[in-house]
């Protein structure tokens, strides 16, 4: 078609695009010859095509100027040029929202959806469903009956696609169809079959008879289209996992019959069905897998990769079900598609055996440098989780990482080795000083800072503990003199670290310091100040409580208490306790100090930080009047469930500890549709000398929507020992019937109660989970002035990591120095736990464990508070 | 079979053809992923960023799979969500390059393609319909986009052809009046 602008652009060179200086104006304004006689198909066919381009480009038409050139458009419809016909279909579609009364061309649509030119038919019936609203449905509704059954596959496809995007909006209208759908499934037309099964089933979705019968019904006829196979395999394995139907279920069979299909988009299809099962067996799996290995050496690149893709989904769960397939992935590394490359390597990894390693590290270092940094990223995190699998294989990862680190690469795939070799670190107490080697050799030419400053943190807690600190603080000042004021920073911060655990360094430190306190910024100089001036009192206890387990509260609390005070300026020097302790915040206090300030609990400053759950809970309890004179919260539990599942009323219970009360927090819904209840309270009554003081009714509970209520208790005072208590509780309540359906409840009601579960208040909901990143320097700065020691036999344990488990979870203390994890084949451990009791007392737990016929445990307990000690160990015993 | 999404036919996210340079000749988006033209763009950047250097046809894109066919100055892109079959996919793209090919008489070049643009919208509006997979095999496709062969004379088309132009203008003069009602009425 040669047309005449093209002319023009021939001389001004192959390149050009006719229609890249389009003016929406000016095409609109050509629009005009729509309204001329006779009509131009050619010219108008132009300008149509023009409009929608631009339209595809994503200008912007407005309502008024789309609405006038679509009136002019529905003049073309008395041309008979079939092309024209049809762009006008296109517009109408691409209009469709943007114009007004875009109805104006039902009844012309109408009719080339029933006339007798075939072409018209189908694109007349998806321009017309596409601008028909659920009342004009009905006007048509005749129409799209015939049209669903009628032998011309375009057009039947185009009725039941048109009908499934209607079912979104008129699926009343639509599911009378549900006929005409049925017989058009049994089409000798692959589209129009696979577009009626899919209508057919999102008309039955939610009728679980109705879509078994129909499975029933096409796996036994059989299908022809490939599409619809797919589909049915999808619909399939959606009962399968909703029924929870075994996998001797004949629609497992008939997803596995389907591996055997000659097209490969229904046998992948079927595998990976059978792939996604949950709880399959490797024996089923192993057909899905072998089809898999096939198309892994396929000429297509797509099948190559769906095939990787789900075999390393297969992977993650069932390693040794893919190992037969190591060969062909092994292949696959060299694939000029690096996304399968990637995902060969990360599945061998996963697959391979421990004596693999070398040779497919061997193999990924020849390939990896070829490789895009987003991959490069994946790789590292494959080798990463080989590295917790395989702790022995750390000194080649390490090798491998290291020379990874040596080369270019971003931000993203540097910070995923560094955090690699981290872990590693942590993992493996053996291989900390190669790490730290390579990690300091990286920082000496680092460009990010936010990973230098990453690494001098890890030296400054690490290097001090190693058995040659000393080489470390050469790497760390150089970091003083040639870095940015970030890193200079932390690296002084480090420095200090060293001086504090390390006597012997401490005079050169000193002398370093000296010259940080010269430096040109201010922060690197404050720190070396401060560092300098702790470091020369030598005393172990400041050096704890400053250097190795720093400042570390919940920063939001902060910023509120400080916030506060500035606003109440008073006499008094602000209080480090009054910031309300979050989910594992450290109050580093002065000893002595015993009492809570007051409760911090305006939320006038916006949130900067994402609050903890902690934060949320103390801005809700700060609402109620009656819980304002409590002080700060101090801990909040986790959520008890009170109730069976599915019962008449389901009730959580979340308890929040303060300094000398209890409050407990009463999550209720009721699930009944015919009641409301009002004045809810739950009633509890405890075995111990602990006082209810106060409830808060929920006024009302309607039908499934939560409400709180609240009870308030007090701890007893005389007697700090008793930590532990059972309450029982009974929900009472006034019922009001009501109507189900409108919730309209009657006037009288009577009172009801309902017996819920005991609730244990323990120890553990007296203790904060504090971290000490240094627990030797804290045990030390706590001192033994209130130590007691005990022994105890854990007869009914068997293994050490049951009893780290048991008295973590019983104390609700923090382990410190990694001490949760014990080392394997070993016969004894000790267990470091750090927190705070209520009341702000700082607690130490040191548990030495020994296994020999169930497990002995010598328990070390150091508090600033004698009767924190005897709690603690009374409640052990 | 996959969690959070049920059995469905949509199949297909969007179709983009691309040119040389990355800018946008075609784009069709299904569904409301991609709502602002801002998006779209940037999508269609980082697409054509990752993909134009490599003649793989496969790639795994901010979640989605992207099946992709480059020929001389065009890039043809076919999208649907990560969880669908890759295959299907590239049925489509299959179809599109197929069809295309076939109507710029395997010419398939930018310039060729931007000659016929009214072929291209009315091909791929065969072939998908809102995300749907309308079609997938192409000499449907052809045959239903029936883009007039270039001034075929008379003597040469077919008589079937002859017949179907009579008939055609015969009928248009019949209702070319209920139309020109209809207009009327509507301002």
């Amino acid at each position: 078609m040669i047309k005449k602008f093209d002319k023009k652009d021939e001389e001004s060179g192959s390149g050009s695009n006719p229609f890249q200086h389009l003016e929406k104006s000016a095409v609109l304004q050509e629009a005009r010859i729509f309204n001329e006689t006779p009509i131009n198909p050619r010219r108008c066919l132009h300008i149509l095509t023009k409009i929608i381009y631009l339209l595809n480009q994503g200008e912007h038409f407005g309502t008024t100027e789309a609405t006038e050139a679509f009136f002019a458009m529905t003049r073309l419809f008395q041309s008979n040029d079939q092309t024209l016909r049809r762009m006008c279909y296109l517009t109408i579609k691409e209009m469709a929202n943007i114009s007004e009364d875009v109805i104006i061309v039902t009844s012309s649509l109408t009719k080339d959806m029933t006339g007798k030119e075939d072409v018209y038919r189908g694109p007349a019936i998806r321009a017309l469903c596409r601008i028909t609203d659920s009342t004009m449905l009905q006007a048509i509704e005749r129409y799209m009956k015939q049209a669903i059954v009628d032998k011309v596959p375009s057009v039947s496809s185009s009725a039941l696609v048109s009908s499934l995007h209607m079912v979104k909006r008129s699926y009343d209208v639509v599911k009378r169809w549900v006929n005409e759908a049925q017989e058009a499934a049994s089409s000798d037309n692959i589209m129009v079959q696979y577009h009626a099964l899919g209508l057919l089933y999102h008309l039955r979705k939610n009728d679980r008879l109705a879509v078994t019968k129909m499975l029933n019904k096409f796996t036994k006829s059989g299908l022809k289209s490939p599409f619809a196979y797919c589909m049915l395999i999808r619909i399939a394995s959606k009962l399968l996992d909703e029924t929870e139907g075994g996998h001797d279920s004949p629609l497992f069979d008939f997803i596995e019959s389907c591996l055997r299909n000659k097209n490969e988009m229904v046998v992948y299809e079927a595998a990976s069905a059978i792939v996604h099962m949950p709880n399959c067996t490797a024996r089923e799996l192993a057909p899905a897998v072998s089809v898999l290995q096939l198309f892994c050496s396929s000429p297509k690149a797509a099948l190559r990769y769906a095939a990787v893709r789900t075999l390393n989904k297969v992977a993650m769960k069932h390693p040794s079900a893919v190992t037969a397939c190591n060969l062909d992935l092994e292949n696959l590394i060299t694939d000029s598609n690096r996304s399968i490359a990637t995902l060969a390597i990360t599945t061998l990894l996963k697959t391979g055996s421990e004596s693999s390693v070398d040779r497919l590290m061997k193999q990924i270092s020849s390939f990896v440098s070829e490789i895009s940094d987003e991959f490069k990223v994946v790789v590292v995190q494959a080798i990463s989780s080989l590295c917790q699998k395989y702790p022995r294989k750390h000194s080649v990862m390490m090798n491998f990482l290291s020379n990874m680190l040596r080369d270019d690469g971003g931000f993203e795939y540097k910070r995923a080795i560094v955090d690699c070799i981290i872990s590693i670190i942590e993992e493996n107490p053996e291989s900390k000083e190669t790490g730290l080697a390579h990690l300091c050799e990286f920082i000496e030419d680092c460009e990010h800072t936010v990973l230098a400053t990453k690494i001098l943190h890890l030296l400054g807690k690490e290097g001090p503990r190693t058995p040659q600190p000393s080489k470390y603080i050469r790497f760390i000042f150089n970091r003083v003199v040639l870095e940015s004021e970030a890193v200079r920073a932390a690296a002084v911060s480090a420095l200090a670290k060293f001086g504090a655990q390390n006597d012997d360094l401490l005079p050169s430190v000193l002398v370093l310091m000296q010259r940080c306190m010269m430096d040109s910024d201010d922060e690197v100089r404050d720190r070396a100040t401060f560092y300098m001036n702790v470091l020369q009192q030598k005393q172990k206890a400041l050096n704890a409580a400053y250097i190795f387990n720093g400042l570390s509260v919940s920063i939001p609390g902060l910023e509120k208490s400080l916030h506060q005070y500035t606003l109440e300026p008073s006499e008094k020097p602000f209080d480090m306790k009054s910031v309300p302790l979050a989910t594992a915040p450290i109050t580093e206090h002065k000893t002595g100090t015993t009492t809570c300030c007051r409760l911090i609990c305006t939320g006038k400053l916006p949130e900067k930080l994402a609050p903890s759950r902690q934060d949320i809970y103390q801005e809700q309890l700060a609402a109620i009047p009656e819980f304002q004179a409590l002080g700060p919260l101090f801990k909040s539990s986790e959520q008890v469930q009170l109730t069976e599942a599915e019962t008449e009323y389901v009730v959580r219970c979340i308890k929040h500890t303060f300094a000398r009360h209890m409050v407990f927090q009463f999550d209720c819904t009721n699930t009944l549709n015919d009641q409301l209840l009002q004045k809810v309270v739950v009633q509890m009554e405890p075995s111990e000398s602990y006082e209810v003081t106060n409830y808060i009714p929920a006024t009302s509970l309607p039908y499934s929507q939560p409400g709180s209520c609240y009870t308030l208790v007090q701890l007893p005072d005389d007697d700090p020992t008793a930590v532990s208590c059972t309450f029982s509780c009974t929900m009472k309540y006034l019922v009001k019937d009501c109507d189900p359906n409108t919730g309209e409840p009657d006037d009288d009601g009577y009172d009801d109660e309902y017996v819920l579960e005991d609730l244990e208040v323990t120890v553990a909901d007296h203790i904060q989970k504090v971290l000490k990143a240094n627990f030797g320097a804290a045990w030390e700065e706590v001192g033994d002035e209130f130590e007691k020691e005990e022994t105890f036999a854990l007869a009914s344990v068997q293994t050490l990591d049951e009893a780290v488990g048991n008295i973590i979870s019983f104390l609700g203390m923090q382990p410190c120095e990694r001490s949760d994890k014990v080392p394997e084949n070993k016969n004894s451990h000790v267990l470091f736990l750090a927190g705070v009791f209520r009341g702000c007392h700082d607690v130490l737990v040191r548990a030495r464990l020994a296994l020999a016929d169930g497990v002995t445990m010598q328990v070390t307990v150091r508090s600033s508070e004698e009767t924190v000690v005897d709690v603690i160990l009374a409640s052990v015993g | 079979m996959f969690p959070g999404c049920g059995p469905s036919l949509y199949t297909v996210k969007a179709v983009l053809i691309l040119d040389n340079d990355g800018d946008r000749l075609y784009a069709k988006y299904y569904g409301d992923g991609y709502p602002s033209v801002k998006e779209q763009k940037a999508l269609e950047k980082n697409i054509f960023n990752k993909t134009h250097r490599t003649d793989s046809e496969i790639a795994l894109l901010e979640g989605l799979t992207v099946v992709y066919k480059s020929n001389i100055d065009l890039f043809f892109y076919v999208i649907g969500s990560s969880h669908e079959n890759e295959l299907m996919l590239m049925a489509v793209l299959n179809c599109l390059f197929d069809s295309l090919s076939q109507m710029l008489r395997k010419n398939v070049e930018r310039r060729a393609l931007l000659e016929n643009m009214e072929g291209l919208f009315l091909a791929v509006d065969e072939i998908v319909d809102g995300g749907v997979i309308l079609e997938s095999d192409p000499q449907q496709v052809v045959h239903r986009v029936a883009l007039r062969g270039d001034d075929v004379p008379l003597t040469e088309q077919t008589v079937t052809q002859v017949r179907k132009s009579i008939r055609a203008s015969l009928s248009a003069i019949k209702f070319k009046s209920s139309i020109t009602l209809l207009t009327v009425k509507a301002h």
